[in-house]
């Protein structure tokens, strides 16, 4: 097999692959890790997907069921011996002493390390420009983000340098950066992955998950990385993921929330939408109209939750333990420069809103209301769920967008998570999966379900996803 | 507006220097998303339970019983300044 023919195996038919011997594990690392190592020294030619790449294929042999297929990682995803810093420069040097039980349990289940991939600082982001190892560049379009904040996982599964990546999702990091990539990007139930070894953002929110080129690679993934760890005492005793087989949809009821997929969106994302939903009531499905009138809300409750969580979660860089020091005068302005040399300026800027928002006099009007209105939205889902099995909506408001373009503006930032944020405050699952292109670039759609109904919902994306048969071929390097 | 001064009093309490080009903007950027916030003011909340944790936990508790850690060395190699055996910092008060 040559290495092109081997770069357009979906994961799962590597796997396949290796297991019936037509092409060696060893092979296979080795065309990933010397596209991946291309990418990360070309300088301002290549994507900047990866801010470590694998010096060589693992020296054991492929284990069973995932035969060797390597596997790109976030950098927040902690790796014992590996540089693993979140894109922070607050982590600059921390080689952590364990690794993440996602990644051990993957690495086990046969998907060796290939790299780590670059994100925006501790996930804080929607276009992978906030990173300390600068921005990812969209494959369909370099003068255009990869979405966030797993913008280098979703980037170097779209273009081709590596087979399957994971990524996290606190409010719409795997989802949105999967749509903008035009790929598929699954956050399961919160708490089926095990949060062990992800350096934390906001805790009550963070879920690990894959982003894959097809859905049924993105089943292969999660089915190896979830069930209870007691590193990890939010992880659930969740069953197993089992294979998306679905071709149709026949009585499936699609809910289209008319808060998510009406106005704020993007006429040629809505175009896209639209077709989409016509092929689902071709496979069967039938369309009702949802509602969730809390919605609209959802985008101001998480930047009051996942700011202050992660004021709290950053606590700990200080200059003590790990990664960066500057020195002061006394302890104080030890921590304080620290602090101010070591975090970019949208990380300072959620510390600062969680600081404030978690602030006496200030608390019950913010978080104590955010954490209301977190109970509304997922009642709002709950109600929604009594008469449909699933929510369809966009993914995200627009295509990619030109870099720099919102960089100045947080808020506008923000809402790039709008319809994203609502099931990250529900804790429930949902997925992205290309639906079409808008001005040459890719649209998602977003299809949620139930709290641990992630195997249904991957076979639902799995019937749509064959009828769209959407052309990734326009973003392969 | 949040004011110049109660953006440096949020920077204490969050162990964070700020300079003064970036605390101009931080104050109108805070601003502008606070704006955004105050939405959820104009909600009727009132007898609604806060949700901090969106799935059923109970009982997570685990024995008590006596486990390694990692070795000492292992975790002071991480840190910036160390002494014989422990994290080294500069004294509270110079």
């Amino acid at each position: 097999m040559s290495g092109g023919d081997i770069v357009q195996l979906s994961a799962g038919a590597a796997a396949a692959s290796v297991q019936a011997g037509a092409l060696s594990a060893r092979e296979l690392f080795e065309v990933y890790r010397a596209r991946a190592a291309a990418d990360r020294d070309a300088g301002g030619e290549g994507l900047n997907c990866f801010t470590w790449v694998a010096e060589r294929a693992p020296a054991e042999g492929a284990a069973e069921p995932l035969h060797g297929v390597p596997l790109a990682v976030k950098d927040l995803f902690c790796v014992e011996g590996v540089p693993s810093q979140a894109c922070s420069r607050i982590l600059e040097g921390y080689r952590p002493p364990y690794t993440a039980t996602a990644v051990a349990r993957l690495r086990d289940a046969g998907a060796p390390l290939l790299a780590k991939t670059n994100q925006d600082e501790f996930a804080m982001g929607s276009s992978s420009e906030n990173s300390a190892f600068g921005p990812v560049l969209n494959p369909w379009d370099r003068g255009r983000v990869p979405g966030g904040s797993s913008g280098g996982s979703a980037a170097a599964v779209a273009a081709g340098l590596a087979p399957w990546a994971l990524g996290t999702d606190t409010g719409g990091s795997i989802r949105q950066p999967a749509a903008l990539c035009g790929i598929v990007g699954m956050k399961p139930t919160y708490g089926t992955v095990s949060r062990y070894g992800m350096i934390a953002f906001a805790s009550s929110l963070d879920q690990a998950g894959p982003l894959t080129r097809n859905v049924s690679d993105a089943g292969l993934l999660l089915r190896h990385m979830t069930g209870h760890d007691a590193c990890d005492a939010t992880s659930l005793h969740s069953a197993s993921i089992s294979a998306p087989r679905a071709e149709r949809l026949d009585g499936v009821r699609l809910g289209v929330p008319e808060e998510l997929a009406g106005e704020g969106i993007e006429a040629g994302v809505l175009d896209a939408f639209h077709a989409a939903l016509a092929l689902a009531e071709e496979l069967g499905a039938e369309l009702a109209p949802a509602r969730l009138p809390h919605a609209p809300h959802a985008l101001a409750a998480y930047y009051v939750l996942a700011p202050a969580e992660c004021s709290s979660n950053l606590a700990r860089y200080d200059g003590v333990r790990f990664g960066l020091r500057v020195e002061g005068d006394d302890l104080l302005e030890m921590h304080t420069r620290t602090r101010h040399d070591g975090f970019g300026a949208e990380v300072k800027r959620r510390i600062m809103l969680g600081t404030y928002a978690l602030s006496a006099g200030y608390y019950e009007a913010y978080y104590g209301r955010a954490q209301r209105v977190r109970t509304k939205i997922a009642e709002d889902f709950s109600s929604a769920f009594e008469r449909v099995d699933y929510i369809v909506s966009p993914t995200s408001p627009t295509v990619a967008f030109k870099l720099g373009e919102r960089t100045s503006d947080p808020l506008s930032m923000y809402l790039s998570d709008y319809c994203t944020v609502p099931m990250s405050l529900a804790g429930i699952p949902a997925i992205s999966i290309p639906c079409g292109l808008s001005g040459g670039l890719p649209v998602g759609l977003q299809i949620a379900g139930p709290a641990l109904s992630d195997s249904a919902l991957l076979d639902a994306a799995h019937a749509l996803e064959q009828a769209i048969s959407f052309d990734a071929s326009a973003a392969r390097v | 507006m949040i004011e110049r001064a109660e953006v440096e009093a949020v920077a204490r309490l969050a162990r964070l220097e700020l300079s003064d080009e970036e605390l101009e903007p931080l104050a109108r950027e805070l601003s502008a998303v606070l704006d955004h916030i105050a939405t959820i003011a104009e909600l009727d909340l009132s007898g609604v339970a806060p949700t901090s944790h969106v799935v059923d936990v109970t009982g997570a508790l685990r024995p008590d019983e006596p486990r390694p850690c990692l070795p000492r060395e292992v975790v002071l190699a991480q840190a910036p300044v160390v002494s014989a055996d422990g994290f080294l910092v500069p004294s509270p008060q110079a």
